[in-house]
């Protein structure tokens, strides 16, 4: 069986992760900053996966269900602040969201 | 002879009464408390001479209690009693209570009735402590206790900023003299390890060789205070200001008793001047230089209060050009008449005004010799005394003793005569020009009102003092009689040799030229003389003997305007702006870096993202 | 264990005085003057057994693995700074009865607490705990100052707390550096004075130890160049927290320096002793000349502080017995005096409504009472013979100038300008033009407070040998300690 170097898997979760990031940084819609977040943790939890398969160990996988499961806890918490956000400010735009100014 | 400790002790008492009872007192009854307490002291400390003077003591010490003890540090609070105490205390208890008698009828209705007599008790206790504690920090506290009353009495009348000023300059200049006296304190202790006056003085003899250094920095630290205290060159300035205070203030602590206390520190300490020749001599030239630049001011004075200041000023002077010739008998014997004749001279003035609404200026007065007799004679008495008119007066053998002593050592010394013989010319002139204005001529002011017993009995008793009181010491050739001096031989073994017959003719001629030239200016050709006086090019040179010969004006240049701008400039404290400096950085950064914190969640995201690329760039490629 | 009680009384009344708050503002009140009085008789108690200069001693563990003891010691000088702190907080709890109305019982609740850290840090004999107590004084003086204090008090309260938070932290650091040098020579790690002292170390070592304690205790002692706190926090503070840090607070800078700074590190503090001096010097004539240019009672007292506080440090530094008892009677005398002139600030400012100059003056005829009071005790700052401040100054110029006579020329030169300062203040607030006011002039209650202070003042000036002999074993034992090198004796 063809197996997928460990090169290649990494530059997938490089691609994503950078991916991720210009989504949180371009983007004014806080839905899709939220999306380009999870896109970053996808991207951490491949290369954990990765890793986990180059040393035969189990301990990526145990990463990667953790980050699963905070992905989860992240998103519940971040769309009831974007639905309050969009209560309080009648927007979505991440910019309009800058009360903490100094 | 535990009864001395009275002596201080009524009056302290009776000025602790008055203080507590805060003016609720009826004024007879603080009458009663604030002259019976001096008086009764009086009366104590006579009967206490007359037990001195018959019993076998030269000395006594009486230790009250030991102040403090740190070590070889130990000074006591004690009360010694000889000759030279005995005569300061009958002079302070005697003329303090005549002068605190003749108050009951000046400040009478006066709002701060009670508080002038707890002032003036206070003052009377200090003094007396000044005078008979045998430690000299123990002294040192009757002659602030003195300083603070003299604050006190000068600023009595408080409404007027004008005595608040005046008071405020007396208690600071004489600091300055003071702090010198401390100063001269922890030398003495230091080098000789005692305060005590006596064993003190017999240490110094024993342990420092004639004008060693510390012998003399000590005697020149210790006159820096009597300088001070006695208002002389060149810290004399406070005493004309002083005058703001009420009358019986000025005859009591600024004339007859207080600004004499430098005399009598000299006199006390004399044994260390002695060590001290170079300081001997600078006291003989500061008395010198005093007498004559005052009598030249009093000469200009229109202020009645104001001769008198400045008169003293110039008396005190002759006490410290006796006192510099080592002629401490002469220099205590005119304290004394002094004190009788410039107490007289004071409450004769304050009789004068009492009666004229508080006029003050002698050219607004005038014709007064018929109209008040009672002022007329005494003012007219103690005036003779003072300008020492020969054969009749106290002040005559004084003055002629201390002349006489100026004389006898030839050398450099015959300048100090020839400053105390012109001295005594001016003297006569400026005390009857005084006298003429005053009391001859036409009135100006009509006096209203009358005396009571309580200012003639005063006036009356000083005056038979002001004339007779030189009679205790003569000269040889005028009875000899040494009484004083050989009251005051345990204190002073050495006397000056007696004046030549021809020198007390001299002194009593010039003195009677003085009144002479007083007649022909201020009376017989007054008219013309005031016209051409008061021509400019002359009153240039009067207004400036007038104002004390610009002291004030040099100090305030020198002294007072450096302070206030100093003391303006940094009055917001210029190291506080270091601290609201860092302050003001702290903001200033704050502004900078709160700039930073936009509340952009992408922007602080950048940051993150930049930081993390940084951070693992320089991980990866260290 | 009186030791104990002594920080526990105030400690309990304190928070029992919070418990009061509301309804019962005279209760809180009452409480605090109680367990204030009750500790009297405790401190009386704690006196009986002395053992050498020390007249009590408590060692209870609290951390031991970190070599933390609660250990307590009362000897002479702790006695006298423990007497005046117990007087002027009874003193400032009867003049605040009027003045404070509002939130009573935290205001007595805080007030106690600074009295009780105060007492602690007078007592505490390890290093730890003497940094725990300077921090337990600090901050509810804080409060005191931002809650009920006047018209700047954030300002001021501010100030206040970040110079005593900076020195503070300073002193830790220092204090941490020590037992650290102490446990790298002997490998004990301890906050035990005794066991700290004649901890040997280099030089530079010891001067940098030695300049984190001095500056924690100069800026207390608000030594200039790091007074410029006080002048701020005493005027914005309500009357009684003036009396508190005037009488108290500034106290405790001169009693580390007498306890730790010199005696932890005597050859770096003797080399240091000169520029300490001058910086004494220094403060006397510049507090004065600062003093003389204000505007405002409060600060004009306030600077008059820093002037006497002056004759403190140089009176430390002089180090040999003269000196050390005139500090001891200096900081007695300056807490009477200055704390009565606050308590007179206080009355004006509760009936006129200002402490400025401007708006004073002429006050004799109305406030004969309060004037003559104000009189007494501006002549008491000055320095007059006869009364404690003198005897202090005195002393202190005595065993100055038998060390650096230069020093003690110049500082003599202090009463002069204390002169000036002090005749202006009375000048300017109750002599002058007379001024018509329609309030009432003291009342009983601060009559009686001030002819306690008049009497104590008087009593210090005359017979000041109590004082002395209190003091005398434990200064003494200072010295003592000070002069061996190598640990010093238990």
């Amino acid at each position: 069986m063809m197996t997928v170097p460990l090169q290649h898997a990494l530059y997938l979760a490089i691609v994503l992760f950078a991916l991720g990031v210009t989504g949180v940084l371009v983007r004014r819609n806080l839905l899709f900053i939220l999306m380009s977040i999870e896109i970053m943790l996808n991207a951490a939890g491949l290369a954990f996966i990765t890793a986990a398969a180059r040393w035969g160990q189990a301990d990526g996988q145990v990463m990667f269900l953790f980050v699963l499961s905070l992905a989860a806890a992240e998103v519940s918490v971040g769309l009831a602040l974007i639905i309050r956000i969009r209560h309080r400010l009648t927007t979505l735009d991440a910019d309009a969201a800058n009360l903490m100014h100094g | 002879m535990f009864f001395l400790v009275l002596v201080p002790l009524l009056p302290l008492l009776g000025s602790a009464l008055l203080t507590l009872s805060e003016g609720r007192l009826a004024p007879r009854l603080v009458a009663f408390v604030g002259v019976g307490s001096v008086g009764l002291s009086a009366l104590v400390a006579t009967l206490i001479a007359i037990a001195f003077l018959t019993g076998p003591d030269q000395h006594l010490t009486i230790t009250l209690w030991q102040w403090i003890r740190i070590g070889s540090f130990a000074p006591t609070v004690s009360l010694y009693l000889d000759p030279l105490s005995l005569v300061m205390m009958l002079i302070v208890t005697i003329i303090g209570s005549l002068i605190l008698l003749y108050a009951v009828d000046f400040m009478a209705g006066d709002e701060g009735y009670s508080r002038f007599f707890a002032y003036m008790d206070l003052f009377v206790a200090a003094m007396l402590l000044l005078v008979l504690a045998g430690d000299l920090l123990a002294l040192y506290v009757g002659w602030e206790g003195v300083g603070l009353c003299s604050y006190l009495l000068i600023g009595f009348w408080y409404q007027d900023p004008a005595n608040g000023l005046a008071a405020r300059k007396a208690f600071i200049v004489t600091r300055v003299g003071d702090t010198g006296f401390i100063l001269g304190l922890l030398l003495l202790f230091t080098q000789l390890h005692t305060l005590q006056i006596q064993p003190l003085l017999a240490q110094a003899q024993t342990s420092w060789a004639v004008s060693s250094l510390p012998a003399t920095l000590a005697a020149a630290l210790v006159l820096t205070g009597a300088v001070g205290k006695s208002a002389q060159v060149p810290l004399q300035t406070w005493l004309p200001d002083a005058m703001a205070g009420p009358t019986p203030v000025s005859a009591l602590i600024h004339a007859a008793t207080m600004v004499t206390a430098g005399v009598y520190l000299i006199a006390r300490t004399h044994t260390l001047f002695t060590l001290a020749p170079a300081v001997l001599a600078a006291v003989g030239v500061i008395g010198t230089i005093t007498l004559l630049i005052s009598a030249f001011a009093a000469l200009n004075q229109t202020d009645i209060k104001r001769i008198l200041a400045y008169s003293t000023v110039s008396q005190i002077g002759y006490m410290f050009l006796a006192l510099g010739l080592g002629a401490w008998g002469a220099a205590i014997f005119h304290l004394m008449v002094h004190a009788f004749f410039k107490a007289l001279l004071f409450l004769a003035a304050g009789a004068i005004t009492m009666r004229l609404h508080h006029e003050h200026n002698i050219f607004r007065m005038g014709g007064l010799a018929r109209r008040l007799p009672l002022a007329f004679w005494s003012f007219l008495i103690g005036s003779a005394s003072l300008a020492a008119l020969p054969l009749i007066t106290a002040g005559f053998y004084s003055k002629d003793a201390i002349l006489a002593a100026a004389w006898a050592p030839g050398g450099a010394a015959r300048l100090l005569w020839l400053g105390g013989i012109v001295t005594a010319f001016v003297t006569a002139l400026y005390i009857f020009r005084a006298v003429f204005v005053v009391f001859f001529g036409t009135a100006k002011t009509e006096p209203s009102g009358r005396y009571s017993w309580r200012v003639a009995v005063p006036l009356t008793l000083l005056s038979v003092l002001a004339l007779g009181g030189g009679l205790v010491e003569t000269p040889p050739v005028l009875g000899d009689i040494t009484l004083f001096s050989r009251l005051l031989a345990p204190v002073f073994p050495t006397a000056p040799p007696p004046a030549p017959v021809m020198l007390i003719l001299f002194t009593a001629v010039i003195s009677l030229l003085g009144l002479g030239l007083a007649y022909t200016l201020y009376w017989r050709i007054g008219p013309r003389f005031a016209a051409w006086a008061n021509a400019p090019p002359i009153t240039a040179f009067r207004t400036f003997f007038a104002e004390g010969w610009a002291f004030d004006a040099l100090y305030h240049q020198l002294v007072v305007a450096p302070f206030l701008a100093l003391v303006s400039a940094n009055h917001a404290d210029i190291i506080d702006r270091f601290y609201t400096g860092i302050a003001w950085t702290c903001r200033w950064l704050h502004r900078r870096l709160g700039a930073q914190q936009t509340g952009q969640i992408r922007w602080y995201a950048s940051w993150i993202a930049a930081g993390s690329v940084v951070t693992i760039a320089v991980a990866v490629l260290r | 264990m009186m030791l104990l009680w002594l920080i526990l009384i105030p400690f309990l009344g304190g928070c029992l005085a919070w418990a009061f708050r509301g309804r019962h503002a005279d209760a809180s009140r009452w409480v605090s003057i109680a367990a204030l009085s009750l500790d009297l008789p405790v401190l009386a108690l704690a006196t009986r057994a002395p053992s050498g200069a020390w007249l009590d001693r408590l060692n209870l563990p609290w951390i031991p693995q970190l070599g933390i003891n609660f250990e307590l010691g009362l000897d002479g000088l702790s006695l006298l700074l423990v007497l005046l702190t117990l007087l002027l907080g009874i003193v400032a709890v009867i003049i605040s009865w009027s003045e404070i109305t509002e939130r009573t019982g935290f205001f007595h609740f805080n007030l106690m607490m600074s009295l009780t850290g105060t007492i602690a840090v007078f007592l505490a004999l390890d290093l730890f705990l003497f940094f725990f107590a300077w921090e337990v004084m600090l901050v509810p003086m804080y409060f005191l100052i931002a809650l009920w204090g006047h018209e700047r008090r954030i300002y001021a309260a501010i100030k206040f707390f970040h110079f005593t938070q900076g020195s503070g932290l300073l002193m830790l650091v220092a204090i941490l550096a020590l037992a650290f040098v102490h446990q790298a020579k002997t490998g004990v790690f301890t906050f035990d004075y005794f066991a700290l002292l004649g901890t040997p170390m280099s030089r530079a070592t010891e001067f940098w130890i030695m300049l984190g304690f001095f500056i924690a205790f100069a800026v207390k002692l608000a030594a200039v160049p790091f007074h410029s706190w006080l002048p701020d926090a005493h005027t914005e503070a309500p009357t009684a927290g003036s009396v508190i840090l005037a009488g108290v607070l500034l106290k405790t800078g001169a009693y580390g320096l007498l306890r730790f700074a010199v005696p932890l590190f005597p050859q770096a503090a003797m080399a240091f002793a000169p520029t300490a001096m001058l910086l004494g010097v220094i403060a006397i004539i510049y507090g004065a000349l600062l003093a003389f240019g204000q505007a405002d009672f409060k600060r004009l007292v306030a600077y008059s502080s820093v002037s006497h506080l002056g004759f403190v440090l140089l009176g430390i530094y002089a180090w040999n017995t003269l000196a050390l008892q005139g500090v001891v009677v200096q900081m007695l005398a300056h807490g009477i005096s200055t704390g009565a002139l606050f308590i007179l600030a206080g009355a004006l400012q509760e009936r006129l409504h200002t402490r400025n100059f401007a708006q004073l003056g002429g006050l004799w005829a109305s406030l004969p009472r309060l004037s003559s009071w104000g009189l007494f005790f501006a002549i008491a700052s000055l320095g007059l013979p006869g009364l404690g401040n003198f005897i202090g100054e005195f002393l202190v110029l005595l065993g100055t100038f038998q060390k650096h006579p230069v020093f003690a020329v110049v500082g003599a030169f202090g009463t002069v300008t204390a002169a000036a300062y002090a005749l202006l203040l009375v000048q300017r607030a109750f002599h002058g033009t007379p001024r018509k006011v329609e309030v009432p002039d003291l009342r009983a209650r601060h009559i009686a407070v001030m002819a306690g202070l008049a009497v104590a003042i008087i009593w210090l000036g005359i017979t000041p040998q109590p004082v002395v002999d209190t003091a005398a074993p434990s200064l003494a034992a200072l010295q003592a300690s000070a002069a061996t090198p190598g640990p010093g004796a238990k």
